[in-house]
């Protein structure tokens, strides 16, 4: 078990290898397909800061407001293939150490991890209740009302928040292998 | 607004998204028993159980995607189906404020969420009229991650080699679960719609989410191909989340309909190892809730 601190440096980031696990605390992002669109076309420039060096949190929590406060319910993550497109952009143009997401991303996303120095952490999909604890503060939210309580920026502060690294920074993907060894059996199977 | 009827579907609402039926329960504890100790599908599938227990006791969502809110419910002939509908409404509106549910409702053309969980069909209800005097209401949640990895096929289909049969139904379906990798949250349950129109054919599909796990098909043949299915997609190997292990599905659910002497279609829905359906029944006043 790896504890890392967020900030993340670059050689923290290369030490990390496909399997490990790891628990992250820090402030964390949350962004999905609208964010990612926005980050891409528009660089929204109050971001900067809070992702360099920092982390990407796939995830449209459920949240609860008591007064003037946020706070996170349900906060498991969301497939992250849909940021596909837009994911090894936002990697570059803002530095960013991690993506926290399940199901896994593509080549672009692998290319620009190797490229630049990050990798993807899977969280147990589904699993909303375990990680939204934690989840210790809201810190600030951005876009809430254009964007909707999911699709929002929530800027988090997490303790011992438990990923796994499934594509690491120099070009091995957890997900590549499985689909490989899945398509090997698939066409198997197809020939009976 | 009947407040009473409000309350009682609000906890409907409330036990889908909190506490997980105890087949489907039962399942993942199966699955992982399968896994060696330590290993990372293992370790997995005790996040989940955990995860399981913790929302049980806080009753707090077990996933934050709440999903979508499908009601199937079966009514005498003589039930107000547009009042009904209105309570639906409301006791989405009212689940979402008490946090047992995240707004999930978009507008396609403005983007804009509805933040109730309310709008055009949302919720998704189904009234069926049945001869019994009694009010039975299914729920299920489902969630977007796992309604993405649903597929439609129209039979034949040359890239896989399957033709206009059970045999080509088999291949499509290991086709889809293949593509779903572990983007669904496996391991899932497959249920299929063969037959019928593109529209019902989804409906169709969707419906066999209502049975349990490990229920046995009425039509022999296609019980069969549910156990030959379930045990060849078991040996793809993409295991729970992808990561690699012995489980990649629960169940497979096949259902039949007649089509047009023009048309094969096979739709494949896929849902999340969150399977989460509740159901309750109204009679005489009386409220009784079941899994």
């Amino acid at each position: 078990m790896i504890k890392l601190k967020i900030p993340i440096s670059e050689e923290q980031i290369r030490n990390l290898k496909c399997g490990d696990t790891v628990l992250l605390s820090g402030t964390i992002v949350t962004a999905r397909d609208a964010g990612h669109k926005l980050m891409v076309e528009e660089h929204p420039e109050f971001l900067n800061d809070l992702l360099a060096e920092g982390v990407i949190y796939h995830c449209g929590p459920v949240v609860k407001k008591e007064g003037d406060k946020w706070s996170f319910v349900s906060a498991g993550p969301t497939t992250s293939a849909r940021e596909e497109p837009y994911q090894g952009k936002v990697i570059e143009s803002y530095r960013v150490r991690g993506v926290i997401g399940k199901g896994g991303m593509g080549k672009s996303t692998l290319e620009a991890c190797r490229q630049h120095g990050a990798v993807y952490f899977h969280a147990v999909g589904g699993a909303g209740t375990l990680i939204g604890q934690s989840v210790k503060e809201v810190i600030d939210v951005f876009k809430l009302e254009e964007f909707g309580t999911p699709e929002a920026f929530w800027v988090i502060n997490v303790e011992d928040f438990p990923v796994i690294v499934t594509m690491d920074s120099h070009g091995e993907s957890l997900h590549e292998k499985v689909e490989a060894a899945s398509r090997a059996r698939l066409e198997e199977l197809l020939q009976k | 607004m009947d407040e009473t009827l409000t309350n009682h579907l609000v906890e409907l609402i409330k036990r889908a998204s909190t506490d997980l039926p105890p087949d489907v329960v039962q399942a993942l504890r199966e699955a992982k028993d399968k896994e060696p100790a330590g290993s990372m599908p293992a370790n997995t599938f005790e996040t989940v159980l955990k995860n399981i227990e913790m929302a049980k006791g806080a009753a707090t969502p077990i996933c934050q995607d709440t999903g979508m809110l499908v009601f199937y419910v079966y009514h005498p002939l003589n039930t107000d189906t547009i009042a009904f509908r209105r309570q639906v409404e409301d006791a989405a509106k009212t689940a979402t404020q008490n946090i047992l549910l995240r707004p999930n409702a978009v507008d396609p053309v403005t983007g804009k969420n509805s933040g109730s969980n309310v709008g055009i069909n949302a919720p998704y209800v189904t009234f069926k009229p049945w001869e019994k005097d009694e009010i039975l209401v299914k729920l299920m949640l489902k969630g977007g991650g796992s309604e993405n990895v649903g597929k439609q096929y129209t039979l034949p289909d040359s890239r896989l080699g399957a033709g206009r049969d059970l045999k080509g139904v088999r291949k499509v379906i290991l086709d889809a679960v293949f593509s779903a990798q572990g983007k669904g949250c496996g391991p899932g349950t497959v249920s299929v719609g063969i037959g019928g129109d593109r529209g019902t054919a989804y409906l169709l599909s969707k419906e066999q989410l209502f049975r349990k796990i490990g229920s046995t098909n009425p039509d022999s043949e296609l019980a069969a191909l549910e156990d030959q299915l379930h045990e060849e997609l078991n040996s793809l190997g993409i295991g729970p989340m992808g990561f690699g292990g012995k489980t990649t599905v629960l169940d497979v659910y096949l259902a039949k309909q007649h089509r047009h002497p023009a048309t094969f279609y096979v739709s494949v829905s896929y849902i999340c190892w969150a399977y989460r359906r509740k159901a309750m029944t109204l009679k005489n006043g009386e409220v009784t809730y079941h899994d």
